[in-house]
């Protein structure tokens, strides 16, 4: 029992680790919590169904099982990328220097608009994920794997491996690094700030798309407000993890899923979320800063 | 009125950072006593230190021989000490009035149910409150923009305004910060008579100045600070000779 | 703008399909055309000149209107005017200003923790659902009456906004929105899921209605008197708290919390009051919601409740009375005029906030500075708080 709770537990917490990183990558730039992320990763969930309807109907699904399975993530993380550019441009860029309430304002606003928009389109109701893969499983210390967990698992932490390599190693990497320390000092040695922050952006929608179509894969079923009970606990984990690190974010995911899934195993399946939001407050209360953030000086006179 | 301060050892770390390393130095009552040294030394942090902002990461500070260390900020200005900003914080969407009156907030008491009751004892405080706002506006110059908004105001006047905040607690010593920042001469000069009839009415003033002609025109004593340290203190005149300042200011080749 | 509207036609294209998205994409290509020219027009020009000076004028007019010192017969005319409305209009929609004098109620008192004392409340809903709950708990257990229910529900209430204040205390910003949120989520979830205690998602039925002296109030047109009156209540108490000593510690604790302690302002006790105040209104517009519904569920306190009550402050400009109650009377208004639209009303309301902050993030008015109470106000010397005039995009 206790092994299952923990295997059912790791791919939940891949779900948050990997739209956590969207979030602490853009608070770690702008200081701004991007409400309308978990919309994000609902979309790419919505846009995993359109793609693999529009594959099947031109029949790629029944020739190359590969082909599909490439597409049917990267199509999602190319149109969410688009998404959250979009999002940036018009709902944070042009309140760069408003008082903080107004970028708050504007992002609870476009969350609420996408939540709404996806439901009027696509309806209020249910829509299934279709199956893909007819992965078995095993049996392993009395818990049963199924291939499909270790398939998310496996993405999920090459996705992060290669993320972690990028923001390490490349250029753009460094920029970001560069502005999330301190934005003016880096577009004075000559980093385009805008477009460092619309790669950041694009970068985490692109994970949370990744998310959405590994969720529609695994529960098969999505619907429109997915995103924001997702999205909330993805934040949780990622100030659990500590805001701005992205290994922190690794960290609060699997630990934030850890904890809810023996929540809802040994006490309470009912009070789940309510529990998760605990977790929030807590956190926030007593080490603001998460596990591995370091503690922020208090405002400088 | 003893406005004795004393700051004793005090110690100060930003992660590896350390802003205050180990500083002495007393304020005496009734004196006008400047705080200089160059950028980053540590001056405006011991004015947070002080005035409660930050916490000390080691040493004491002392006003009328009692500890304030850990005391919250309101309760270090209800004790009386009062305080300006390097980055002038007025409440730029409150009336000037309104601002010098949140000044007095400490010395007034009525709570919620007096305010929505408006018993004649809490219309009379407010009465009185706002009186005595009016004379310390008319004492700093500023009583013809009461019903301003503080944000509309030139910046010499959201000094002045700044100031006479601070003044309104009916402080024992006031902690300026950069007052003469950003002012032309003839504001600095009237800013040195403000200081002076401060100090008349019975306020001890620290500042912290960089302007030297607004230090050496008004200061009784000055304190030097280098790297978180008192390198130097004595009258104007003293300083200016002292070999270590010129070392701090100018440069070792310099001394 | 043709480019971008192929952009939105992109966008839209997995979602909506392919004919929505051609259509979509022409919409927003032509909002977008007419935000630019809106912009542009408001900032530069003869034009400009004109349309910012008929907005100050407009905004003055409304801040002055019979608020602080106006005509005292024009007030008169205008709350008898108000008082008789009930019986030229029908009942249908004397229901939807009753409903409106509710949402007045809430968005007075979110306006206090978010517009006076600058505390981003994204939980408020909860203490709307306190107020409601206790009543109906109450008055289904023990035959509580309407009356004491008003108090006990605005009591629990602000005990409950002391118990969110306290944990929050330290922390700011979108941090403190974020956690407000949680609660507000958290008591939404709880009345939803203890069924023993609030009979769940079902909800409490038969909840008494108010009696005055042996009549019952069952009417729209009691309720819209009942809720007149508690607004008026309302605006009383706020507006003398507004202009008070608390009410100035409000205000800069919001313009800038470490000056304000700086000044011997105590932030606990400060923020403590705001959550209180704001909390124990909503209280006791629940109580009148569950009165006039006779029955509550939990889905009525979901977060976008929240949210809306939030635009009814912040769209209608923060801080300032009766611009807070034109965001009620807009906010409730518009939506039962555009019933047909209801399935897009999130879409809208988003839309309107993202928009709204873009072009004027103060909101539409502005407030005017006068927290003293006005018999306090010295003659001669105090002229009144000038608007400073705002253009297009802000500082």
């Amino acid at each position: 029992m206790f092994t299952q709770q923990l295997v059912n537990g790791i791919v939940v917490g891949s779900v948050y680790a990997l739209i956590a990183l969207g979030y602490t990558l853009v608070y770690g730039i702008l200081k701004l919590i991007n409400f309308a992320h978990g919309e994000i990763y609902m979309i790419g969930a919505y846009i995993g169904i359109t793609t693999l309807a529009v594959l099947g109907a031109m029949g790629i699904t029944g020739m190359s099982i590969t082909l599909t399975l490439v597409l049917v993530f990267l199509i999602p993380m190319i149109y969410c990328a688009a998404y959250g550019i979009t999002l940036e441009r018009i709902a944070y860029r042009p309140l760069r220097r408003a008082p903080r309430l107004s970028p708050l304002i504007s992002a609870i606003g476009m969350s609420i608009f996408l939540q709404n928009y996806v439901q009027v389109a696509q309806g209020a109701r249910d829509k299934a994920f279709p199956s893909l893969l007819a992965l078995g499983g095993f049996n392993f210390m009395g818990a049963y794997i199924s291939g499909l967990q270790i398939f998310i698992l496996a993405t999920a932490v090459g996705v992060m491996a290669v993320l972690q390599l990028f923001i390490q190693k490349t250029r753009m990497g460094k920029a970001m690094r560069a502005t999330a320390q301190d934005r003016t000092m880096a577009s004075l040695v000559g980093v385009d700030v805008n477009r460092v922050i619309a790669a950041t952006f694009a970068i985490g929608s692109a994970l949370a798309a990744i998310a959405g179509v590994m969720v529609g894969m695994y529960y098969g079923l999505v619907n429109h407000y997915i995103g924001f009970i997702a999205g909330i606990k993805a934040f949780t984990a990622a100030v659990l993890g500590g805001i701005g690190s992205v290994a922190g974010a690794l960290l609060g995911g699997f630990l934030l899923a850890m904890l809810e899934t023996f929540w809802a195993g040994y006490v309470s399946a009912i009070y789940k979320d309510v529990f998760a939001f605990a977790v929030l407050v807590v956190v926030l209360i007593f080490r603001p800063e998460g596990i591995l953030g370091s503690s922020d000086s208090s405002d400088r006179v | 009125m003893s406005g004795f301060l004393e700051c004793r050892g005090l110690i100060r770390r930003f992660g590896g950072v350390v802003a205050l390393d180990a500083l002495d130095f007393e304020v005496r009552p009734g004196e006008i006593l400047s705080l200089i040294g160059p950028n980053g030394a540590g001056k405006t942090t011991a004015f947070n230190v002080i005035t409660g902002i930050f916490l000390p990461t080691g040493g004491d500070v002392q006003f009328a021989k009692r500890s304030i260390v850990g005391l919250k900020s309101d309760a270090i200005t209800r004790l009386g000490i009062a305080r300006t900003f390097q980055n002038i914080r007025i409440f730029g969407a409150m009336t000037v009035l309104e601002n010098v009156m949140v000044g007095r907030h400490g010395k007034l008491r009525a709570g919620p149910v007096g305010a929505i009751l408006r018993t004649p004892g809490v219309m009379n405080e407010e009465r009185a409150a706002a009186e005595f706002s009016m004379e310390l506006m008319r004492f700093s110059g500023i009583d013809l923009n009461a019903g301003a908004r503080a944000d509309s105001l030139s910046y010499g006047d959201q000094r002045r305004l700044e100031i006479t905040r601070a003044l309104a607690s009916e402080p024992q010593i006031i902690l300026l910060d950069e007052p003469a920042a950003g002012m032309n001469p003839r504001e600095k000069n009237d800013l040195n008579d403000l200081i002076f009839a401060i100090r008349e009415s019975g306020v001890t003033v620290l500042l912290i100045e960089h302007d030297m002609k607004v230090v050496m025109g008004i200061s009784d004593r000055v304190i030097v600070i280098d790297h978180g340290v008192k390198i130097a203190e004595g009258t104007p005149a003293e300083v200016c000779q002292d070999a270590k300042v010129l070392e701090a200011y100018l440069g070792a080749s310099h001394a | 703008m043709l480019l971008a509207g192929f952009w939105f036609a992109f966008l839209a294209l997995p979602i909506s399909g392919p004919w929505n998205a051609v259509l979509i994409g022409g919409a927003c290509s032509f909002m977008l055309l007419a935000i630019k020219l809106f912009q542009t027009a408001m900032t530069t020009g003869p034009a400009g000149e004109m349309v910012a000076r008929l907005w100050c004028a407009l905004g003055r007019m409304w801040g002055q209107a019979a608020w602080l010192v106006g005509d005292r017969k024009k007030i008169l005319v205008m709350i008898l005017l108000l008082l008789s409305l009930p019986w030229v209009l029908d009942r249908y929609t004397t229901d939807v200003l009753v409903v409106t004098g509710i949402y007045v109620m809430l968005a007075l008192g979110l306006n206090v923790v978010v517009g006076f004392a600058g505390l981003l409340d994204l939980g408020y809903v909860a203490f709307y659902a306190v107020g409601a709950y206790t009543y109906a708990l109450l008055n289904s257990w023990m035959d509580l009456s309407f009356w004491p229910a008003l108090l006990a529900g605005g009591a629990l209430s602000m005990a409950f906004g002391v118990l969110l204040g306290i944990p929050v205390l330290r922390l700011r910003g979108d941090y403190l929105a974020i956690v407000t949120l949680g609660f507000g989520e958290i008591i939404r979830l709880v009345l939803n899921n203890w069924d023993n205690l609030t009979n769940g998602p079902n909800g409490i039925l038969s909840i008494d209605r108010p009696t005055i002296g042996g009549m019952r109030l069952y009417q729209p047109m009691h309720f819209f008197y009942l809720v007149v009156f508690l607004c008026f209540m309302t605006m009383f108490v706020v507006g003398r708290l507004n202009r008070s000593r608390l009410g100035r510690a409000w205000s800069a604790l919001r313009e800038d919390e470490t000056a304000a302690e700086c000044m011997g302002i105590n932030i606990t006790y400060t923020k403590l009051t705001a959550f209180a105040f704001g909390a124990a209104w909503a209280g006791i517009g629940g109580v009148v919601f569950a009165a006039k519904q006779t029955f509550v569920s939990p889905e009525s306190f979901t977060f976008f409740e929240s949210v809306i009550i939030l635009c009814m402050v912040v769209l209608g400009g923060m801080g300032s009375i009766p611009g807070v109650i034109l965001g009620a009377l807009v906010l409730t208004v518009l939506p039962e005029a555009l019933r047909e639209l209801t399935l897009y009303r999130p879409m809208l309301l988003g839309g309107a906030m993202v928009l709204m902050m873009i072009l004027r993030p103060q909101g539409f008015l502005q407030m005017h500075g006068q927290r003293l109470p006005a018999s306090a106000v010295l003659p001669g010397d105090v002229r009144r708080g000038r608007e400073k005039t705002h253009l297009g995009g802000d500082t």
